[in-house]
């Protein structure tokens, strides 16, 4: 049965089991590869979109689920505040090395600086930790968003 | 700066046209330049006649200037995250007097003549740290004779000494007279310019941008969701199709009931293999609804009931034998029996598994003509020659298209995945992308090989090593990989970090004993040989030490008047960790220093252990001398990266097998260091003119002994098996 879905601000239409992972809709149906699978699992976080401004594994999330909700990626990022500030963190920083997980890193780091403005070590690892990077750019990431909350500027 | 073809929608089926048109011209040996050491040899590309290219200059395999001005930098190494698509580009515009904004990046298509890697025999291969080093002279050499060529062409356009001209950002300047003329305008002169027999290389005090931390020229499109992995291509028409292969290795698909697979929406075929089953669906999601509901009956072969254990008690009996002799220094029986004390230990090391990020994944369309395969891989020319023998087809019947890889590692240098993706793909009309489960990923990867080490020595009255003793088994990669360069029982890369230590020992012998563990295929990691070799010999240095009583750095330091580089860097490291101040209680400092892939490299990690035996690294202290820098942010980003890589092994990192099945399956039960466990990593380069040595994977050798010596000193227990077991770090109550 089709199911209708907002995606960065737009309805896209799909005709897949309603109990499809969003991940493979928007991979895979809609051609939106820029969020990456990982593990399926909910273990590793490379496949993190928006649901609602929250950061949710669309790896295990079923797109009947998120039917009246606004769904974000990496895509249109860049278009929030916070993700626009995350993305020239990254960029100053270099960040990135292979690339696959960032997508994902970045999403969960958005939506912290989005609703922390000003994230201490201990915020950045309860929002980070569910993101695995096996190029290990962890020191990076932390600094890069502590860049972006510094660019915040003072009580946020 | 634009990544061509590497980013969406440009990505996909269209080939990269000069690339290939670049590779189609027959090329020889260029004449030695000017510049030295052992690269001079190497066989470098170029243009027999003239260096016309179809729509510019294109005076060898790696630079194309268009007439439109466009400069095209084809990259022979590929991008896995270690920077190479930087560090290649900044090698070729220092030359080239190019600015890194000018230039365009295409993947070379698989063509071993153009592209292969002098370094790994010729296979065209991204490995082994070694990417700088193989074109630190040839790609230079490159640049500079494009430079040379266009600025020939300047001189004659306005008959003046071409000693009177010069060449920036693109252009060649007449200071004399105030004239420029842009690259792209001489494109056509300039290809038309005899290929000189020699340049002259520029002296390091004038290079611009090597040794200048240059921005990453693939991290826009890594940050914006746009970067094309091999994952994420998308063919018109193309289907997804997810597997499962035998779960024992070596075992085949006795019978398969598919009606309920067939069921689920979105599935569109089943393919049965001889030791596989491939559902084929409208997208991953319906792939894997099907794969869940086959009904597969195995018949598990010879390797049934095969546990690690087993592998183990092999390799453990093969040390009572002698090996092939990799070292032999002095007579070390001798010292031995002569030595005051003695010290001996046996170390293990366990089967590891590389888990990219990206899973492993194919994309495959066969023809009855031809045959087009998109990939993220290392070895770019068997990943074609395999897809040729898979389909009966001739080699130049199939097309490869290369694409940025998320996470190489070693697993990447194996054509595994391809191979099954073309035997898959055959059975289906149209484009089908392969893509593993993560699960599927993790039982069916090659894995760094199971070691099993036999290591003693003989110390002074002072303390001092006389005599050092090391019989190690295992399998070896190169062996299979790469068969001329196993000889008389020995490769390269298995004694690396084992043979040639940093220390002055008098008397020294090493042995190897290849020993391939049955029903388990075993590859290169990150590291490879020395992962295995510098924790052996670096915490038995650390034993050393303890039973001369001595302070691991100062035991070390006695030992490398010999060789001042790694004396530096020791010395460098121990400083700005400040070795020696007082921790708390079960808190340590550990120290490793070596020599692997031409860097010396010494880490000092402190550890803290709770009293339920969890291991937390707090702190890792780099200094590395790899001689000459290209980019110093790349050498600071490969350490800080292998560091986490090799902590994640020591702490984590174990594949085992159980009724010969591989136990772990995901993230879960094969666990990788996480945010909140990653430690501070300070790295500190030393200034070096030396010959560049290797960065991606020396970090991750070093940290594993630094973590395990750490928790010695922290604890005092002495750690010779990986991963590490916190049981016994429990404290006593």
């Amino acid at each position: 049965m089709p199911t209708t879905i907002k995606v960065n601000g737009v309805d896209r239409t799909v005709d897949v089991d309603s109990d499809t992972a969003l991940l493979w809709v928007l991979r895979d149906v809609l051609g939106m590869t820029g969020t990456k699978f990982g593990c399926g699992m909910a273990l590793c976080g490379a496949c993190t979109v928006h649901v609602d401004g929250v950061a949710t594994r669309s790896c295990i999330t079923p797109i009947d689920s998120v039917s009246a909700s606004e769904i974000t990626t990496i895509e249109a990022i860049g278009a929030t505040a916070a993700g626009a500030k995350i993305q020239k963190a990254w960029l100053d920083r270099e960040v990135v090395q292979c690339g696959y997980c960032q997508s994902g890193q970045i999403m969960s780091a958005s939506a912290l600086l989005a609703s922390n403005p000003h994230p201490t070590d201990s915020d950045i690892d309860d929002a980070m930790s569910g993101n695995i990077c096996r190029c290990g750019t962890y020191v990076r990431i932390r600094e890069a968003i502590k860049q972006a909350a510094q660019s915040n500027g003072q009580g946020g | 700066m634009i990544l061509n073809h590497l980013t969406s929608p440009a990505a996909g089926p269209g080939r990269s046209p000069s690339a290939n048109d670049f590779s189609r011209r027959s090329f020889l040996q260029a004449g030695a330049a000017a510049g030295g050491g052992l690269l001079l040899s190497l066989r470098l590309p170029f243009a027999t006649g003239d260096a016309e290219a179809a729509d510019g200059f294109a005076p060898n395999a790696f630079i194309g200037i268009g007439r439109d001005g466009q400069i095209v930098l084809t990259m022979p190494y590929v991008e896995m995250g270690q920077g190479t698509y930087t560090s290649i580009p900044m090698l070729i515009a220092e030359e080239l007097e190019v600015d890194l904004k000018q230039v365009k990046l295409e993947h070379a298509p698989p063509n071993e003549k153009l592209y292969g890697n002098p370094l790994l025999g010729g296979v065209q291969a991204t490995g082994n740290s070694n990417a700088i080093r193989a074109a630190w002279q040839p790609l230079r050499q490159a640049g500079a004779i494009a430079r040379t060529m266009l600025v020939s062409a300047a001189a004659k356009r306005w008959n003046v000494d071409p000693a009177s001209c010069r060449a920036q950002s693109g252009e060649v300047l007449h200071p004399p007279t105030g004239r420029s003329i842009t690259y792209g305008k001489l494109a056509a002169d300039a290809a038309r310019v005899p290929i000189p027999k020699g340049v002259v290389l520029k002296r390091a005090e004038d290079f611009k941008l090597i040794g200048t931390p240059a921005k990453r020229l693939d991290t826009p499109s890594k940050v914006n969701g746009t970067a094309v992995y091999g994952i994420d291509v998308r063919p018109p028409g193309v289907k997804i199709a997810t597997l499962a292969q035998s779960p024992v290795f070596g075992g085949r698909v006795k019978r398969v009931d598919d009606s309920a697979a067939k069921a689920v929406k979105g599935v569109r075929q089943i393919v049965r293999l001889d030791d596989a089953v491939a559902v084929v669906a409208d997208h991953m999601g319906a792939a894997k609804k099907g794969l869940a509901a086959l009904v597969i009956e195995w018949d598990d072969g010879p390797h049934a009931k095969l546990d690690t254990d087993d592998i183990v008690s092999e390799l453990e009996t093969a040390t009572l034998n002698s090996g092939a002799v990799a070292q032999n220094i002095g007579n070390t029986d001798k010292a031995m029996a002569s030595a005051v004390t003695k010290v001996e230990a046996t170390y293990q090391v366990p089967f590891l598994a590389h888990a990219t990020m990206e899973p492993m994944n194919c994309t495959v369309h066969v023809r009855k003509d031809g045959c087009e395969v998109w990939v993220g891989n290392q070895v770019l020319a068997r990943a074609q020659a395999t897809a040729a023998k898979t389909t009966g087809l001739p080699l130049d019947k199939v097309v490869v298209h290369n694409h940025l890889i998320g996470g190489g590692f070693g697993r990447r240098l194996e054509i595994d995945g391809v191979t099954r993706a073309v035997e898959i793909a055959k059975h289906v009309d149209g484009p089908v992308k392969v893509v593993w489960t993560r699960e599927e990923d993790i039982q069916h990867d090659m894995y760094r090989p199971y070691w099993f080490d036999r290591i003693s020595a003989g110390l002074d009255e002072k303390g001092m090593p006389v005599a050092w003793n090391h019989r190690f088994a295992g399998s070896s990669v190169i062996a299979r990989w790469a068969p001329p360069l196993f000889n008389n029982g020995l490769d390269p890369d298995t004694t690396d970090g084992a043979i040639d230590l940093v220390y002055a020992l008098p008397n020294m012998h090493v042995e190897y004993l290849r020993v391939e563990p049955p029903g388990i295929p075993t590859a290169f990691w990150r590291s490879v040989g020395p992962s295995h070799n510098v924790f052996v010999t670096e915490s038995f240095m650390d034993e050393l030490a303890a039973a001369a009583k001595q302070d691991p750095v100062a035991y070390r330091l006695v030992l490398l008047d010999k060789t001042p580089r790694a004396k530096a860097v020791l010395a460098l490291a121990a400083e700005k960790a400040g070795w020696g101040q007082p921790l708390p209680q079960r808190v340590g400092r550990g120290v490793s220093v070596q020599f692997v892939f031409a860097t010396y490299l010494a880490q000092v990690a402190e550890v803290e252990v709770s009293k339920d035996g969890a291991v937390r690294v707090r702190r890792v202290v780099c200094a590395v001398d790899c001689g000459t820098v290209v980019n110093p942010d790349t050498v600071r980003a490969q350490i800080q990266s292998a560091v986490m890589f090799g902590i994640t092994a020591a702490l984590y990192g174990k594949i085992t097998l159980k009724d010969g099945r591989v136990e772990q399956t995901n993230f879960d039960t094969y666990q990788i260091l996480r945010m909140n466990e990653a430690p501070a990593v300070e790295v500190h380069v030393v200034q070096s003119s030396e010959l560049p040595g290797g960065m991606g994977e020396a970090g991750t050798s070093a940290i594993v002994p630094a973590v395990t010596n750490a928790i010695f000193a922290a604890t005092g227990k002495r750690l010779r098996k990986l991963p590490i077991d916190t049981a016994v770090l429990k404290q006593s109550a």
